[in-house]
């Protein structure tokens, strides 16, 4: 039985480090190749000795995936392709492989010069992997090797974000990667057609929650920020580079747009220009009024939005600043916080999650005395407000999509265990499909049942095709055929091609059945009494009394012999071959009842 | 056949076609060109290989074919089909049969037979499917002939078992569009065919081509269409169909469901996989929702669209499309909208600081959480948050025709409208506003909605503050700060935007005659009047204190205690804006202030309005007094047109019908004068003169008879009549002057001549309304037609004369409505002093804004003309999206002006005004002539040598500083 085999090597069960490896029909392939942000020793990357103990990993492997350019699934690739040894090909989408390196180098840049790591891959190597990296456009069907194709489709989630889907013969396997179901302000909603695969490997991130619409968080965000702008404060929007920060841009921006705003707003600079430069580019990728609007003008040619300088900070009169990171934990967000939080007109909004520990978390649960480096202790008077924009799929999108691929089975990654397992319990239930959620390091076996296609060549097809009724679309038809497997190939054949092809010589298969007649008269009496009787009987055969002796009826045919001891039995000897068995046997039974005697 | 087809041939070679003409009097000789079929016939046997003929075919498929040589072209082609071999060729003529069978006045029945022969024998799929379309024009051609369809239909049914899919689309559709909608017709004609033809569609719902099933279901609805009554069996089909592959079938596929649901409503259907039953249409309706979130954005639209014309649907299922139960972590989260509500409900306002203030309450049974509904749930709640505008838009739009049928189903969906305000794309948010002001006599809005709603008055597009100034005079508000808040940012509003200041004002007033309970408290604090304190009189110019005044005005008006609260200022700045604003300040009734009592006393029913029977009074007066002398009826004449026109200046609503009528006795008076003139029977060449003061008021009246034409909206054709006759009157009175003035015959001929075609043309266009002219100008001239077509020039300018002097004045009656278009150019304001300026040679585009009330069809007849200080005059035609239409008889014209010029050494102004453009060729008049057939009115009309192509100002010019630099080298 043909079988799929799933090995999560990380986002098992688990948020982080996605790397899952795929063997469908002899193809081994791996989906992503993230990091872990928790984990600052080894296993931060994935085991990649899962796949290797010694040798090149270029052997086991046909081809790697990269579903998007956050480094949850791409960090580990310069590891990967480098340290470890890769030389295949490399996949992803022309926005993810211009912005990929920008991180990947940042992130390099954080672990090497600001935490002082060694042995770990450097800017160099970054290049080189890039190098390895092959880029597809949307639903372009990739040949990967002769059978394995890849085919990638819409994500949403962040620009360039897409699923991939992994196909060989007619196996195949949907691979989700981070996606977002709701459209945003710059990105549209993923998408994928009734595809049908074998397996969905979808993220699961929202198993459990459904979300509210995001008009309502729009129009909160929004409203805060004007009231506390018209108030002549300033606000403090904590972002990371990419992703949410261009969409919150995107809608100040508009924002600032329709109402004439006038107050200046900020964006830290650094990163983040790189990469807006390539939101400008690819265009195509976003959402439809951008792309609709962008001959009049570019949505990210921001108006309003202008490079933030330190000096600003100090600047009277009402704000609005985007500064890195996003969790306040330190970096230009912590200095401008310092300087706002002690007056109560200022506001700061997080947009995402904090991790503990971090100052934005503690703001967020309320603490409004901090205590900073050198005992100093930093009153909080500025409004705090938390904002969840995440780009995520909630248990509704995640549904929706299997709706819309309809999947055989389906497998969860990127999620908290006991999340997937209430998801997976409501898949199987709605679709009646059987859902899976190993853990890292836990093989999945899913076994297939592909059809099989074979070549049936016209004239057969059209000669079968007239016998019997009309073709039925509601029914299966049974054709007659030779079944040739030549060269790696299934071809439906007529037997006399086969035998042509194969260079065979054909072998006559002759039955024949000895009938005795009780018959007194002389022998071609006899005859000419069998052929009188059949000729009558079969009306819509040909009938031939041959001056042999003998009868034929089509080609079946028929002689009789007197009984060599008893000369008042005849013994009709009847031979048919082995296409006439229908006719040579009804034949012989009708020959056995006997002959009528009303013809004497 | 052949020697028939040849004697026919020559036949019409030769044909001579007198054609007579019943309206005009001249004949004309008519030779028909070389009939088309002999022509066709030359070209085919000419043609050597099939790419030959095929060229002869398409040259010919350009031309028209006239009806009586149709039948003979068909047989050629016919002749020449059963000999071609090449598939192409057999495929142009069979289109070309269909296309022939279409020419009006050509019944087809006759090439029937042929059409349905030419099938049987017909190998290629292609030319089978046009064959086919060819039988379906043929069969829409005869649709009182129930035999011929019956055969068709048993032609398509034989071929539906083709293995072409075109073939079986092209039977399906001929089955849809001929086959028999009344079952008695179906039981007589006892064919095979005949079986129902429901049924043989609904077989091929489940065909393997897309294609075909789209067909089918198309071909049902097609059926439905045409009034067969749809069996409901089909619904369980149509159901599986949802789920199709393709997006064409799942789209028809919605559409039948639809039309099921709206056939049984009642019915009762199970569902699956359970005991219970509902209604269809409740069931239909989940379905539909369910479509919302389809994969395709065609579906999705279409889903969207339909669901706002299901009104039967149960009001639980309806509140179902808003319904979307957030969680979190397995826990139940109160949405945004719940929590808003909350928060207003326990009167506390919006905290947000919290983190966790929208944290998850409840735990969830997880057995009970349904992800996937069969029902409608959240389908709105989709729709809106879709990626494409399409789909928002529809679903926009189905929520408002739901919310106008069902009040709860309003209330409901307030918060969700609300929300659509701040969409990203303008259209949207604009939808969503004149939704909202559409269901708003259902709703009452919250404080919090009301902020919501408020905080778009900000918007810089003033479409979008229009719309919501709109819908503000529409809605209720609960408290008196919600009032207050209102103003307040309507306020906010009016110092961003200074322009929009009439719409606000406007708003206000309705605002505050709908709550004037609520505005009684806030009086004292929006006057800023103190109980010991005399407070400074505010700026009676200023537009904000113009606005409070507004609002409180009208609150007053159904609120007697409220003028208790004025200061004395205040009554003063009643008495004034009483005045000036007349259509936004009320009458008050104030006591014990006679000073200020209104000049309308209240004890007058506002029915009887005196002006209007001041308006009728004096038309009776002139119309009474037309014996009088002619001096008497000069005076007469210029004091009426003086109190008409001051009348129109006061009152808004008559200055339609104040102008129009000052406008026609203006132009009987100039008539009236130019007839005085004593010199008349003087020879001409010593009055100059004077003959110049009759020829421009003769051209004046014919300018001013274009204006009332034209410019007027509610004009009847009875005013039509008296115009032209006015019309008609000028240019007798032309003809007059042009006789006294020129020498010789020559010139004089032809101006007859049109002069009496004119008169012509009017008899026939008016001829219902000539009963009621008695005595007039034209009635005497008609009188006197036969004279003066024999009698010579000179004599004709006599009988003229003396009948425009004998002639009685007209009494014009008024219509009901009568308003004059009317222009306001907002920008360019004309006030600027910075010149605009550009490179010469280079353009630079000026932004014309401007309002246009009671034009009729403004894309077609309003231009913008640009004057150049040296005379030159430029015209340009605004796109016809450029216009955009706020209200009925109110049109916003917002374009840009492309402008042009070489180097100025001084900047200098320019002038823009907008124009009326008219030809009277459309002109009402022609319009209700019965409309001739397309070739007939070719030829029948000459050329518009008498349409007038024309403009009228219509707006006040406004200056427009420009200076245009010479290029720099």
């Amino acid at each position: 039985m043909p079988e799929i085999k799933v090995t999560p090597l990380g986002a098992g069960q688990d948020v982080g480090r996605s790397c899952i490896l795929v063997s469908i029909a002899g193809k081994n392939v791996m989906l992503d190749c993230g990091m872990h942000m928790g984990y600052n020793d080894d296993r931060r990357f994935p085991d990649f000795s899962y796949i290797t103990q010694n040798g090149r990993l270029t052997d086991f492997l046909d081809c790697v995936i990269i579903s998007h350019f956050h480094l949850d699934h791409c960090g580990a690739l310069p590891y990967f392709s480098e340290m470890v040894g890769y030389d295949g090909p490399i996949y992803m989408t022309h926005p993810t492989k211009a912005i990929c390196p920008i991180l990947l180098e940042d992130y390099r840049k954080i672990t090497v010069d600001k935490k002082g790591e060694t042995n770990f891959f450097t800017s160099q190597m970054i290049k080189d992997c890039m190098k390895k990296v092959v880029a597809v456009h949307l639903h372009q069907t990739v040949q990967v090797d002769e059978e394995l194709e890849i085919k990638a489709y819409y994500a949403g989630h962040v620009l360039g974000a897409a699923m991939f889907q992994i196909k060989v013969g007619c196996e195949s396997v949907v691979y989700t990667g981070d996606y977002n179901m709701t459209p945003d302000r710059h990105l549209g909603a993923a998408w994928i057609d009734k595809c049908r695969p074998d397996l969905l490997i979808s993220e699961s991130t929202y198993a459990t929650t459904i979300r509210d619409s995001k008009r309502c968080r729009e129009r909160d965000f929004l409203k805060k920020v004007h009231e506390t702008v018209e108030r002549g404060g300033k606000v403090l929007i904590p972002v990371f580079a990419l992703g949410r920060a261009q969409e919150l841009c995107i809608l100040l921006e508009t924002f600032w747009e329709r109402m004439n705003l006038k107050a200046p707003i900020y964006f830290s600079t650094g990163l983040t220009e790189k990469a807006n430069h390539y939101y400008k580019l690819f265009i195509t990728w976003t959402n439809q009024k951008i792309r609709k609007t962008f001959v009049q003008r570019n949505m990210f040619e921001f108006k309003h939005i202008k490079a933030f300088d330190r000096a600003f900070a100090d600047n009277p009169g009402p704000m609005v600043v985007f500064a890195t990171p996003g969790m306040l934990h330190a970096g230009q967000s912590l200095q401008i916080f310092r300087k706002w939080a002690g007056n109560e007109k200022n506001m700061v909004i997080m947009p995402g999650y904090c991790v503990q520990g971090t100052v934005g978390h503690k703001i967020l649960s309320g603490q409004r005395k901090l205590e900073m480096e050198g005992r100093q202790i930093l009153e909080v008077k500025m409004q705090v407000e938390y904002m969840s924009f995440s780009a995520h799929a909630d248990a509704k999108g995640i549904m929706q999509l299997i709706r819309q691929a309809e999947p055989r089975n389906v497998l969860l990654v990127h999620g908290e265990a006991k999340k997937m397992e209430f998801l997976k319990q409501k898949i199987e239930q709605e679709f009646h499909v059987s859902c899976y959620m190993p853990a890292n390091g836990e093989t999945t076996t899913i076994f297939t049942n592909p059809s099989i296609p074979v070549d049936i060549s016209l004239g057969l097809l059209k000669r079968e095709a007239a016998i019997g009724p009309v073709p039925d679309a509601k029914k299966p038809k049974l054709m007659h055929g030779t079944l040739l497997m030549k060269d790696n190939s299934f071809r439906l054949v007529s037997p006399e091609q086969a035998l042509k092809e194969l260079g065979l010589a054909e072998h006559q298969l002759r039955f024949t059945c000895r009938v005795h007649i009780q018959d007194p008269r002389k022998e071609h009496e006899t005859v000419l009494r069998v052929y009188n009787h059949l000729k009558g009987v079969l009306k819509d055969y040909s009938v031939q009394h041959l001056p042999d002796g003998s009868i034929t009826v089509e080609s079946i045919l028929i002689q009789a012999t007197a009984h060599s001891e008893d000369q008042g039995t005849k013994v009709l000897l009847v031979s048919w071959t082995y296409q006439d068995e229908e006719l040579g046997s009804y034949l012989t039974s009708l020959l056995k009842k006997g002959l009528p005697q009303s013809t004497a | 056949m052949a020697a028939h087809l040849k004697k026919r041939v020559y036949e019409e070679f030769t044909k001579v076609v007198q054609q007579q003409h019943e309206d005009l009097s001249t004949k004309k000789l008519r030779l028909t060109k070389p009939s088309k079929s002999a022509a066709l016939h030359v070209d085919l046997c000419k043609a050597t290989s099939p790419a030959d003929a095929l060229q002869y075919l398409l040259q010919f498929a350009r031309k028209p074919v006239e009806v009586e040589s149709v039948e003979g072209v068909v047989r050629i082609l016919l002749e020449h089909y059963y000999k071609e071999n090449d598939a192409s060729v057999r495929l142009k003529i069979a289109s070309l049969l269909g296309l022939l069978s279409k020419t009006a006045g050509f019944s087809p029945d006759c090439i029937m037979d042929d059409a349905i022969n030419t099938l049987q024998n017909e190998k290629s799929h292609q030319v089978l499917a046009q064959l086919l379309d060819t039988l379906l024009v043929i069969g829409t051609k005869l649709p009182e002939n129930p035999s011929v369809r019956m055969r068709l239909v048993e032609v398509a049914c034989k071929h539906l078992t083709d293995s072409s899919h075109g073939v079986r689309n092209k039977c399906l559709q001929l089955i849809g569009c001929l086959g028999p909608v009344e079952k008695g017709v179906a039981k007589e004609a006892e064919s095979q065919a005949a079986k129902d033809v429901q049924k043989i569609i609904g077989d091929h719902f489940n065909d393997q081509d897309p294609r075909v099933r789209t067909a089918a279901i198309k071909a049902m609805l097609q059926l439905h269409e045409r009034g067969l009554k749809l069996q409901q069996a089909i619904y369980s089909q149509a159901c599986k169909l949802l789920a199709d592959d393709y997006e064409q079938v799942r789209s028809a596929a919605v559409q039948l469901i639809w039309v099921l649901s709206q056939l049984y409503p009642e019915s009762i259907v199970p569902i699956p996989s359970s005991n219970e039953e509902i209604r269809l249409v409740d069931d239909a309706f989940g379905k539909i929702c369910h479509m919302v979130s389809d994969g395709s954005w065609v579906v999705r639209v279409q889903a969207a669209k339909l669901l706002g014309s299901m009104q039967q649907v149960s009001s639980h299922f309806l509140e179902q499309t808003l319904d979307k139960k957030l969680m979190s972590d397995l826990r139940r989260k109160r949405t945004a909208h719940e929590r808003a509500k909350e928060l207003y409900s326990s009167g506390e306002f919006s905290s947000g600081r919290k983190w966790g203030d929208d944290a998850p309450k409840e735990e969830i049974d997880t057995g009970a959480v349904n992800l996937i509904e069969s029902g409608a749930c959240g389908a709105f709640v989709h729709g809106l948050e879709d990626e494409m505008y399409e789909v928002r838009i529809a679903a926009v739009e189905a929520l408002c025709m739901l919310a106008q049928s069902s009040p709860a189903f309003a209330e409901k969906c307030l918060d969700f409208l609300v929300d659509m305000f701040n969409d990203e794309i303008e259209e949207v948010r604009l939808q969503s506003i004149h939704t909202m002001r559409k269901i708003s006599h259902n709703i009452t809005l919250r404080e919090d909605q009301l902020d919501t709603v408020l905080a778009v008055l900000e918007d810089s597009s003033r479409d979008i503050r229009e719309a919501l100034h709109e819908l503000l005079c529409c809605t209720n508000v609960s408290t008196k700060e919600g009032i207050h808040l209102a103003l307040v940012e309507l306020l906010k509003n009016l110092t961003k935007y200074p322009t929009d200041r009439e719409s606000i004002w406007k708003c206000l007033k309705f605002l505050g005659s709908r709550h004037p309970t609520l505005v009684l408290p806030l009086v004292p604090e929006l006057l800023s009047t103190h109980p010991f304190f005399d407070t400074p009189e505010p700026d009676m110019d200023d537009p904000a204190y113009i606005a409070v005044l507004v609002l409180i005005f009208n609150a007053a008006k159904s609120c007697p205690t409220m003028p208790a609260l004025f200061s004395d200022h205040t009554f003063r700045h009643y008495a004034y804006l009483r005045d000036s604003l007349s259509h936004l300040v009320p009458p008050l009734r104030l006591p014990g202030r006679k000073l200020v009592s209104s000049p309308v006393s209240p004890s007058i029913t506002p029915h009887e309005d005196p002006s209007q029977q001041f308006l009728h009074q004096s038309l009776e007066r002139v119309y009474n007094l037309q014996h009088l002398d002619p001096q008497g009826i000069q005076e007469l004449l210029e004091f009426t047109i003086r109190d008409l026109q001051r009348l129109g200046e006061l009152q808004s609503e008559l200055a339609g019908m104040a102008d129009f009528t000052a406008t026609y006795l203006q132009c009987q008076l100039l008539l009236i004068k130019a007839l005085q003139e004593k010199l008349w029977n003087v020879a001409a060449p010593l009055y100059l003169k004077q003959n110049a003061l009759a020829s421009a008021a003769a051209k004046q009246i014919l300018e001013e008879t274009y204006k009332m034409e034209f410019m007027y909206s509610g004009v009847e054709s009875r005013q039509v009549v008296i115009i032209h006759h006015m019309r008609l009157q000028a240019k007798a009175l032309q003809l007059i002057v042009t006789a006294r003035t020129t020498r010789g015959v020559e010139p004089l001929f032809g101006m007859c001549e049109k002069f009496l075609q004119e008169v012509d043309s009017f008899q026939r266009c008016f001829i219902s309304e000539l009963p009621h002219m008695q005595g007039s100008f034209v009635d005497k001239l008609l009188d006197l037609m036969p004279r003066l077509v024999t009698s010579k020039p000179s004599e004709v300018v006599k009988i003229l004369q003396t009948t425009l002097r004998q002639s009685t004045f007209l009494h014009l009656p008024l219509p009901e409505q009568l308003h004059r278009a009317t222009a306001n150019i907002i920008e360019p304001t004309g006030e600027s002093d910075n010149p605009l300026r550009f490179t010469s040679g280079l353009v630079v585009a000026l932004d014309v804004d401007a309002t246009l009330e009671h034009v009729q069809d403004p894309q077609g007849t309003v231009k913008v003309q640009v004057l150049y200080p040296d005379g030159q005059a430029q015209l340009i035609h605004p796109k016809p999206a450029d216009f955009r239409n706020p209200g009925p008889g109110r049109h916003r014209l917002i374009t840009q002006v492309y402008l042009s010029h070489t180097a100025w050494t001084e900047p200098c102004q320019i002038e823009v005004r907008l124009l009326l453009a008219y030809n009277s060729n459309t002109s009402k008049a022609s319009a209700r002539t019965p409309k001739s057939a397309w070739n007939e009115s070719l030829e029948a009309l000459p050329p518009s040598e008498n349409g007038i192509e024309g403009t009228i100002p219509f707006s006040k010019p406004v200056k427009v500083y420009i200076m245009p630099k010479p290029a720099r080298r």
